[in-house]
């Protein structure tokens, strides 16, 4: 850092560039090894980013809570996840109550009728949501942080490092994701950290690829050259430069990504790879109760299956007005 | 075309193996004693001990590891630990049933979702291109096994239209077999028609804004005659990459919609494997929807390549 010393910026100098004079104390803190009016400029124009970037995030948050896609999908996710913290709090009632009699159909005192042991459908699907709004948002977030992770790795250092790991990717991407959850949950048994940890291993590849494509685009940018210049670590360079340029590609990715997780966490449940009765949940229900359809009883399938159908919407609405948004920004 | 062929073919071994070694690792993951886990805590340790030898899980795993490996170029995927029948034996029938199933979903979806691609692409941001998309959207979300329950209880049993349980009886022919099929293949309908419907709306969206198709149709091609020879030939190469991927998600929703029908396919005979810790079964039947699924996707890309010449050369560079 000794020749690096001379280029130092005088304060005077900053002061003189125009627009510079709230900048002084940031660039001070900053050890730096760039010509002063570069330096400047550079600290400048990232000001001037920043600002932008704010304003922008406001402009889309104006524009996403505009969209009633957006504003419907919010309200049902908000109901099942008020009757997922409360659960048999709230529901008429005991959602393991088999005391009424059994495949009763939908009528006042059950709205949604009775299941085959006599417990209140409506009850179960209430307190059934616990689980997979539990399991589906974390499985998705650690997916996508660990996604982020090695797509960031894989774009960034590129060369052989990202030839292994696309080459693992790819194989990831050929695997079908539930049949590998359930093979996972089958050796591994099926509590609901298994399930999260399965969930966000197979969404990993995924997500990555997407950073990884978000990355190439930034790594070559004037932004990225000086901070490596200016002798930032990698890991600098990644997570604090690069980073908040790529972060709408990984929003939209995280919404996308909390559907899925929601659509396989009833799946797997619904293959027996889930909460295990008596305690409810959705696709368990379905489960339990389908074979009855084919004598008429079918209420105790489609209303749990109807709220996994109106979470998945839900979720789904959005993540499209999400990615709608940030993409046309 | 030769050389991009022989590349293409080489990835689709690597990422194979790679795949055999992903499911090796998962069913590795927990060390114990197999034949333990399949005869149950009551067994004599002789009998385990001997299971174990004639399974060949008491060797090194690094051998064990070989094995399967070489099982995958093979096709032959040992023993069922249940059964003892050959894995071979049981999931390749298997295979055939669930693809009759998916070709009959993927005969009606494919014009379908096509057309109504093209039908929403030409009424952009109309209210019927609104209404394709959002309905692709919604339905595409939704897990394939609700689609099948819903279906079931509406057209099997209120409208009495399909048979509840999707099983033919042995003997019957091409046609008799619709009635029993026809509703489980429904359900992979809804849920694959917004993919594919989506992609080719945007295909075409794409190709409408384009400045070939306005010189196509300034020389004097009719809106038709635009569509089919040029903007088509551009706008299906996506949507082509999008149904190859399906055929490995099919196999994933297919579990679901065969257990509510009790249709004896391949999805079936994984749900049974995964029940039962029939760990060679599940292993041949995950590898081989791999092996199907790169097969279906090399497929696509050949067919791309041969639809669209500049694909072709520029790959073969």
């Amino acid at each position: 850092m000794s020749d690096s010393e001379k280029f130092v910026p005088k304060p005077e100098e900053i002061v003189s560039t125009p627009g510079a004079d709230m900048l002084v104390s940031h660039t001070t803190l900053t050890t730096t090894t760039i010509p002063p009016t570069t330096q400047a400029e550079i600290e400048l124009s990232g000001v001037v980013q920043v600002s932008e970037r704010t304003q922008a995030r406001r402009e889309n948050w104006r524009l996403i809570l505009r969209r009633p896609a957006f504003i419907i999908g919010v309200f049902i996710v908000l109901v099942w996840t008020v009757c997922a913290i409360f659960g048999d709090r709230i529901t008429p009632h005991s959602p393991l109550d088999y005391r009424s009699i059994p495949h009763l159909s939908p009528r006042a005192s059950f709205p949604f009728g009775t299941d085959e042991q006599g417990r209140d459908v409506l009850s179960r699907v209430m307190a059934g949501s616990r689980d997979v709004i539990k399991v589906a948002p974390m499985g998705a977030l650690l997916g996508v942080f660990l996604g982020v992770i090695v797509g960031m790795v894989m774009g960034y250092f590129g060369g052989w490092l990202d030839n292994v790991l696309s080459r693992i990717v790819e194989a990831f991407l050929a695997l079908p994701v539930l049949l590998v959850a359930l093979l996972a949950v089958t050796t591994l048994g099926s509590s609901s950290g298994v399930v999260i940890g399965v969930v966000a291993a197979l969404f990993t590849p995924v997500v990555a690829r997407t950073v990884r494509a978000a990355v190439l685009a930034e790594r070559d940018l004037d932004y990225v050259t000086s901070a490596k210049l200016r002798g930032e670590s990698s890991a600098f360079v990644m997570f604090k430069e690069i980073l908040p340029n790529v972060s709408g590609p990984i929003i939209v990715e995280l919404t996308v990504r909390i559907g899925y997780a929601v659509f396989t966490v009833a799946t797997l449940s619904f293959l027996g790879a889930g909460p295990q009765p008596p305690s409810p949940d959705w696709g368990a229900q379905v489960s339990e109760a389908f074979r009855v359809i084919s004598a008429g009883i079918w209420w105790t399938t489609f209303f749990p299956a109807a709220a996994i159908a109106s979470l998945v919407i839900a979720v789904n609405l959005i993540a499209d007005s999400v990615q709608s948004v940030l993409e046309a920004s | 075309m030769g050389r991009y062929l022989l590349r293409r073919l080489a990835s689709a071994v690597v990422t194979l193996w790679l795949l055999a070694t992903i499911v090796f690792l998962i069913v590795n993951v927990i060390p114990g004693d197999v034949g333990r886990r399949v005869l149950g805590p009551f067994a004599l340790k002789e009998d385990v001990a001997r299971f174990n030898h004639q399974i060949g899980t008491d060797r090194p795993l690094i051998n064990q590891y070989f094995t399967s490996i070489r099982r995958l170029f093979t096709l032959d995927f040992g023993d069922s630990y249940q059964t003892q029948a050959a894995v071979s034996k049981i999931i390749f029938p298997a295979l055939f049933r669930s693809g009759k199933l998916a070709l009959l979903a993927f005969v009606i979806t494919i014009p379908i979702s096509i057309a109504a691609g093209i039908f929403a692409a030409r009424r952009q941001d109309k209210v019927a291109d609104r209404v394709v998309v959002n309905t692709g959207l919604a339905t595409s979300s939704i897990p394939e096994f609700v689609t099948a329950a819903v279906l079931m209880s509406i057209f099997c049993v209120h409208w009495k239209l399909g048979h509840v349980f999707a099983n033919p009886p042995a003997g019957t022919s091409v046609f008799g077999q619709l009635p029993y099929l026809i509703t489980p293949a429904l359900a992979m309908v809804i849920a694959y028609f917004g993919y594919i419907a989506r992609m080719s709306r945007a295909g075409v969206i794409q190709g409408l804004q384009s400045d070939y198709a306005r010189t196509a149709s300034m020389k004097g091609l009719s809106g038709g005659q635009v569509m089919r020879r040029h903007i088509l030939r551009n706008a299906l190469a996506p949507t082509i990459t999008v149904i190859s991927v399906q055929v490995g998600y099919l196999f994933g929703g297919i579990i679901g919609v065969e257990k509510v029908f009790n249709y004896a396919g391949l999805g079936s005979t994984m749900l049974s494997a995964v029940v039962s810790k029939d760990v060679p079964v599940l292993q041949g039947a995950v590898l081989l929807v791999g092996i199907v699924y790169m097969v279906s996707t090399l497929l696509a890309d050949v067919l791309i390549a041969f639809l669209n010449p500049r694909v072709r050369l520029e790959r073969s560079r």
